[in-house]
């Protein structure tokens, strides 16, 4: 297995990771459940697509992702603190509405980015193609994007956004309006999901309208896997370990498909390793120490059999 | 400082409407500080609610320091208010470290920006500030807040509370979930705050000699009505023995299972 082969993973996982580190905001830090993200990430590739194709420049069209993702947070936030709506629910309707919408920015449901002009082949033409440029686009772009979080997070606002999620009638009798914290927060976080959308087209050199499905799936893996191995209790350790959870989540699919998983396992594998995350404290404590317990204690026995049967002594 | 003139409240509207408050007129002046005491559901938590903004009154008007604030909802009210709950979990938010807790509600008065919420100059006035505490917390800045004990919990919101000079210092029976001794220690870093700092306060309690030590003047409230309102010095005549009296003219013998009389044992 070449480093060629796996780096291309390695490229998807960064691309990924932006989307993941977005998802992190959401669930981790504004403990919201926001399902906006299945929507705002195509929204981002399909809106790239469909500027380039029209002749824009690759980087006024990443940019204009990043500024539909804004929107679309904003549309979840507002129908959960203006009309009430729970979050789950808010983020399905933003995501379902979002569906058509994508339609409509691509005018068909796949839109090919080949022989286009994106911000990778153009950084290929500025320092070289024979480099690795999708890899270290991705990786300045995801530190970027990480150190951006960091940053914000501990500005005075940002701390109040943390507050928010943690403790939302405290920082209320702090003065802090807890409802323009939601919207700030989730349109923050579905930018950086649009703005990974719009990567992974220009990537893959293609935009479709079905590339959202399980995209909060994927986030949520990226997530919790840098969570079991990183245990991180700072922020600059959070979204640390959300980069590395997503490189990781793309090379164990990447693995996967070795193994012989079809493509079209990939939704069933990534699920079951959210599963096997998630459960990994549960079935540390039920299986792996009961049967390490259920050794020893077998071992034990032995010995006392044996030690009985050598004392010629009755079991 | 706060005025508070014909107020009323009544929640669940219809059937089974509660009537909190009855026509609440108070009027307490800068560096009042009172102690309000009653049984369950007298109305005491809800006058500090509608004084915090935490919901608005049906009727009434509520001045702050000489402003209108009746529908001045809780976060903008936010910087005239330092308040304190029962629950040691409520006040603070306890994944964040302690410094970043005290950035929080130093950005009460003056606003939140894009500026670092902890840095070095903030975190030596924060060390100063907490080792007046005698706790020990000044060592542990960058500690969770979820780490701490109640007590200690309790003493922290106690400081970010009074930071910013607020007019109004609202404290929810906000040592009636810690030991006798925790109480006494946070009642009396309460007492230092508000000497320090000249505050204003409205204080629930449960203990009727806690209610008659404190302050300077004391209200009682029964079924949302201010039924005794008395200050210093007639207050200083009056015992625990006279407010029970009070309470069992007011209430009859439901009295007898009544939280206060075992609190005031």
């Amino acid at each position: 297995m070449s480093f060629n082969v796996i780096s291309g993973s390695i490229e998807q996982g960064l691309a990924f990771a932006i989307m993941a580190l977005g998802v992190y905001f959401t669930s981790r830090v504004l403990n919201f459940p926001d399902l906006t993200v299945d929507g705002s990430f195509p929204l981002g590739a399909a809106v790239t697509a469909a500027l380039i194709t029209r002749g824009c420049t690759p980087w006024f069209a990443t940019l204009m992702a990043l500024g539909a993702g804004l929107l679309a947070g904003a549309a979840t936030g507002l129908l959960n603190t203006k009309l009430r709506i729970s979050g789950m629910l808010a983020g399905i309707l933003t995501m379902t509405g979002l569906y058509s919408v994508n339609l409509r920015v691509m005018g068909r449901s796949n839109l090919p980015l080949l022989r286009q002009p994106t911000i990778l082949t153009r950084l290929a033409d500025h320092i070289g193609s024979d480099l690795r440029v999708a890899l270290i686009a991705f990786i300045v772009i995801g530190l970027a994007a990480k150190f951006f979080l960091d940053w914000f997070l501990h500005t005075e606002l940002g701390l109040a956004v943390r507050a928010t999620g943690d403790n939302p009638q405290m920082i209320r009798s702090q003065g802090v309006d807890t409802d323009s914290v939601k919207v700030l927060g989730l349109s923050m976080a579905n930018a950086l999901v649009a703005l990974s959308g719009s990567l992974v087209a220009q990537h893959q050199g293609f935009a479709d309208v079905g590339m959202g499905i399980g995209t909060i799936v994927i986030g949520l893996a990226s997530v919790i896997i840098g969570e079991v191995f990183f245990r991180p209790r700072t922020v600059f350790w959070a979204t640390a370990s959300v980069l590395f959870g997503s490189v990781l989540y793309r090379v164990t699919v990447f693995l996967a498909l070795r193994m012989g998983f079809a493509p079209t396992d990939l939704k069933i594998v990534t699920s079951a390793l959210v599963v096997l995350a998630l459960s990994a404290p549960v079935l540390k404590e039920n299986l792996v120490l009961p049967a390490v317990q259920g050794v020893r204690s077998l071992a034990g026995k032995r010995e006392a059999v044996r030690t009985s049967v050598k004392d010629g002594r009755p079991l | 400082m706060l005025r508070m003139a014909g107020l009323y409240k009544t929640f669940n509207l219809g059937i089974n409407s509660v009537c909190a408050l009855k026509n609440i007129n108070l009027h307490v002046k800068p560096q009042d500080f009172i102690t309000i005491i009653g049984s369950n559901g007298a109305g005491k938590s809800t006058l500090l609610s509608i004084a915090a903004g935490v919901y608005p009154p049906d009727e009434g008007t509520i001045h702050i320091g000489g402003t209108d604030v009746t529908r001045l909802p809780e976060h903008l009210r936010a910087s005239f208010v330092g308040r304190v709950f029962q629950n040691p979990l409520q006040g603070t938010a306890g994944s964040m470290t302690i410094e970043e807790n005290l950035a929080l509600a130093e950005c009460r008065s003056k606003g939140r920006t894009l500026g670092i919420g902890v840095n070095r100059k903030k975190r030596e006035r924060y060390k100063e500030l907490l080792s007046l505490l005698g706790l020990g917390l000044e060592d542990r800045l960058s500690d969770p807040v979820g780490l701490l004990s109640g007590g200690q919990r309790q003493s922290l919101t106690l400081i970010m509370a009074s930071m910013g000079q607020p007019k109004l210092l609202l404290l929810d029976e906000h040592t009636a979930s810690l030991d006798p001794r925790t109480a006494e220690q946070v009642l009396e870093l309460t007492q230092t705050i508000v000497r320090e700092h000249r505050l204003t306060v409205l204080m629930v309690t449960h203990n009727l000699s806690h209610a008659l030590e404190m302050g300077n003047r004391t209200i009682m409230l029964d079924k949302g009505e201010i039924i005794l309102d008395i200050c210093e010095p007639e207050r200083g005549e009056l015992t625990v023995d006279d407010l029970l009296g009070r309470f069992a003219q007011a209430r009859g013998e439901r009295l007898l299972d009544d939280r206060l009389l075992l609190a005031s044992r």
